[in-house]
C-alpha cells in the first residue's frame, strides 16, 4: 500500500503539483464548496425524512430532486479530494488515522446512501414508517458528519 | 487605525491567549466553523437552486423559503459565532490578512443581496410561487448568493496561505 502511495506521490503530474504554491488551496477551496453542497443535498432529504424540513411533498419527490445535486457534490468532492490525497499521500495521509477514519466513513456513507437511504426514501410512501425514516436520517447525519470532521482532522498540524 | 488599536488591545485580552495557545479547543471551533458552514451554505444553497429553478421545481419557492431558512439562520448563528471565536484567537493576524478582509467584504455583500431578495421580488412572491422558473430578478438574487458563497468559501479557505504567498 505505501509503495502504490509512494508512487502515486511522486508521479509526474503531482510533482508538477505541488511545485505550484497555489494549485493546492485552491484544490482545497472547490473541495469545501463541494461539501457544502452536499451537505445541503444531504440535509434537504434527511430534514424531511425526520419531518423538520420541507414537510408536504412525497419524500421521493424531495429526493429524486436532491439526488441529482448529490450527484453534482460527489463529481466535485471525488476528484478534488483524489488530488489533495495524491499530493501527500506517503509521507502524510498514510499514517494519519483521521485519514483512514475517513476513508472508512465516506465508504460506509456511500453504500448506506444508495443501497440502503435510496431503496427507503423512493419506497412508496404508504409503506414508509416514520421511525425507520427517522432512524435512516440519523444514520446519514452521522455518516457524513464523521466524514467532515475526519476531512478536517486531515488538515490539522 | 481604530480597528488595528482595537485588535491590539483584544489581542492581549487573557482570553484570546488562552483561545491562540490552547491545544484543543480552537481546532474544535475550527471543526465547528466548517460544520455549522455545511448547514448554513448547504441550505443556503437548496433555496438559491429553487430561485434558478434548479431543483424542487414543483414545491412553492415560499414553501422552500420558510421551511429551511431557520436551518439556514441556526447554521449562520453558529457559524457567525465560531468564526468570531477563530478571529478573537488571532485579532491581529486576521485583520492584517488580506483574504481575511476580502471575505468580510463579500459577507457584506452577501448580505445586502439577501436584504435585497426578502425587500423586492420576494415581497410580490404570491405572484411566481408556484413557477418552475422564478422572474428574472429571483434567479440574479439566486445566482448572486451562488457566487458569494462560494467566494466566502474560497477566501476563508485561503487565509492560512497569506503567510506562504506574500510574507
Amino acid at each position: 500500500m505505501l509503495d502504490f502511495f509512494h508512487w502515486l506521490q511522486y508521479s509526474r503530474l503531482l510533482i508538477t503539483m505541488r511545485s505550484s504554491s497555489w494549485i493546492f488551496p485552491v484544490i482545497a477551496s472547490i473541495h469545501l464548496m463541494g461539501l457544502a453542497l452536499l451537505g445541503g443535498a444531504v440535509l434537504v432529504v434527511d430534514l424531511r425524512l425526520l419531518g423538520l424540513g420541507l414537510r408536504r411533498q412525497p419524500v421521493a419527490q424531495i429526493a429524486r430532486d436532491a439526488e441529482r445535486w448529490l450527484f453534482v457534490s460527489l463529481a466535485v468532492l471525488l476528484p478534488t479530494g483524489l488530488l489533495q490525497f495524491m499530493c501527500f499521500a506517503a509521507t502524510k495521509y498514510y499514517y494519519l488515522t483521521a485519514f483512514w477514519l475517513k476513508m472508512a466513513a465516506l465508504s460506509l456513507a456511500l453504500v448506506f446512501t444508495f443501497a440502503i437511504r435510496r431503496k427507503v426514501v423512493m419506497a412508496d410512501e404508504t409503506l414508509m414508517s416514520p421511525v425507520r425514516n427517522k432512524l435512516v436520517a440519523v444514520v446519514s447525519l452521522s455518516l457524513w458528519s464523521t466524514v467532515a470532521v475526519a476531512g478536517r482532522l486531515i488538515g490539522l498540524p | 487605525m481604530f480597528l488595528f488599536r482595537f485588535c491590539e488591545w483584544l489581542a492581549a485580552t487573557p482570553g484570546s491567549i488562552a483561545l491562540h495557545e490552547s491545544r484543543y479547543v480552537y481546532l474544535i471551533v475550527l471543526t465547528v466553523h466548517v460544520m455549522t458552514l455545511c448547514l448554513f451554505v448547504g441550505t443556503a444553497v437548496m433555496v438559491d437552486l429553487r430561485l434558478l429553478g434548479l431543483t424542487l421545481q414543483s414545491v412553492r419557492v415560499s414553501e422552500v423559503v420558510t421551511r429551511l431558512l431557520p436551518w439556514t439562520s441556526a447554521g449562520f448563528v453558529l457559524t457567525i459565532i465560531s468564526g468570531t471565536l477563530l478571529f478573537y484567537a488571532a485579532p491581529l493576524l486576521r485583520y492584517e490578512n488580506i483574504f481575511f478582509r476580502a471575505k468580510m467584504a463579500a459577507l457584506v455583500l452577501a448580505g445586502v443581496n439577501v436584504w435585497a431578495f426578502h425587500n423586492t421580488v420576494y415581497r410580490r412572491v404570491a405572484e411566481w410561487d408556484l413557477d418552475p422558473i422564478p422572474p428574472r430578478a429571483a434567479r440574479v438574487t439566486g445566482g448572486f448568493a451562488l457566487v458569494l458563497w462560494a467566494l466566502i468559501i474560497t477566501l476563508g479557505r485561503l487565509i492560512p496561505y497569506q503567510v506562504y504567498w506574500f510574507n
